[in-house]
């Protein structure tokens, strides 16, 4: 009796460790992707949209607008790797700069980004993977 | 090499800055001058000023060393298409605007690099952009030469072009602090957020001296 105790107990850790180290794998994959995103941010971003993602005046718009994240997420990859020019409207202000392209990007890169942007500034997208960037570059044209 | 004076003019200023009767170091170079004051010979120290300038602002209107007389300014180099430094920059120097606006003692002085483009109506959208209203913040332009020359001889900021770098020009970022004398007083790293504060107190330190 005892010895069914014990093995019951020790089925019982093991399922919580194996359920555990699941549920951590995604949010470590979310955790991995946000962490080099914002690795990237700050050195090709943040000089314009600023540390707070509030922009600079009517000169850089800000990343805050949750409302625009969320309709354009399978336009952000595009915008980042083409940049963006003409006019625009963010939180209700209009917007008519250039944002320079970077070109150089790979997909895993930029589902960094649009993971570490979408879930900064007041946004909560969640994982935005490299499938998933992969697919909305190759669309970019259209 | 500038860099590294600066490094220690600043090191030197921030030293400066603990003691308890504050008051701001006189940068750049410095030369002793022999006077004759009532009959006897004495040795003054001549410092090195910021010249007569004369160049266009945001509005098309004529800016001179005249319109900075009796005012403390704060200068720096910049343009208006560069995306890599000019946008931190400018955001720093937001700060400093917005701590002295509507101060007629304080002004600042932003010189574009690039004459071709930065025309005044080009700065004056740059300005309003920026949120900027008003000549408190005066952004010139003036011919490549005079600038360059004011800039590396004078305000001690080295600006060149570079056909390597994607931008066309690398400069550095420093703002200058100008005293009435027209004497440089402080040399601040305008990317750097605690620089900037400290020249944002340092300002007021430099009006004090004023006030007797
Ligand atoms: C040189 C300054 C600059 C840099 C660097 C820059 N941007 Fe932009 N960005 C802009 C401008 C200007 C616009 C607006 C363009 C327009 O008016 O059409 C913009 C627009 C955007 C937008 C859409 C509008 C909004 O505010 O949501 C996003 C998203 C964006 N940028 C993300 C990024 C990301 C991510 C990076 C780094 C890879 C980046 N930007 C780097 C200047 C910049």
């Amino acid at each position: 009796m005892k010895r069914i105790i014990t093995l019951s107990l020790l089925l019982l850790v093991c399922i919580t460790i194996i359920f555990n180290a699941c549920q951590s794998q995604a949010e470590l994959d979310y955790a991995r992707y946000y962490v080099n995103g914002k690795g990237l941010y700050e050195a090709h971003c943040q000089n314009c949209h600023g540390e707070d993602g509030k922009g600079l005046g009517q000169l850089y718009p800000p990343l805050t607008d949750s409302l625009f994240l969320k309709r354009n997420r399978t336009k952000l990859g595009c915008i980042i790797k083409n940049g963006l020019s003409g006019k625009i409207e963010i939180n209700g202000q209009e917007f008519d700069g250039q944002m320079p392209a970077e070109t150089q990007m790979t997909n895993m890169e930029i589902a960094q980004l649009v993971t570490y942007i979408t879930n900064s500034f007041g946004n909560k997208n969640g994982l935005y993977d490299v499938n998933a960037a992969a697919a909305d570059i190759k669309n970019c044209d259209k | 090499m500038k860099r590294i004076s600066y490094f220690l003019l600043l090191t030197g200023l921030l030293s400066s800055c603990a003691q308890k009767e504050q008051k701001l170091p006189i940068l750049g170079s410095r030369e002793p001058v022999e006077k004759t004051v009532d009959g006897k010979t004495v040795v003054d120290t001549v410092y090195q000023t910021i010249p007569s300038f004369k160049f266009i602002n945001q509005d098309s209107v004529t800016v001179t060393e005249k319109d900075f007389d009796n005012v403390v300014y704060v200068a720096d180099f910049f343009f208006t298409s560069c995306t890599s430094i000019c946008p931190v920059m400018h955001r720093n120097m937001l700060k400093v605007y917005h701590a002295y606006k509507n101060n007629p003692g304080v002004k600042i002085l932003s010189h574009s690099i690039d004459s071709k483009y930065d025309t005044p109506s080009v700065m004056k959208k740059y300005a309003k952009k920026l949120g900027v209203t008003g000549n408190q913040w005066q952004f010139v332009n003036g011919p490549h030469d005079e600038i360059y020359n004011i800039a590396a001889k004078n305000y001690l900021v080295s600006v060149e072009e570079d056909g390597n770098d994607p931008q066309n020009y690398i400069h550095q970022g420093w703002f200058v602090l100008i005293d009435k004398q027209k004497r440089l007083r402080g040399a601040y790293d305008g990317t750097n957020p605690q620089q900037v504060n400290q020249l944002i107190k340092d300002i007021q330190v430099l009006l004090n001296e004023y006030k007797h």
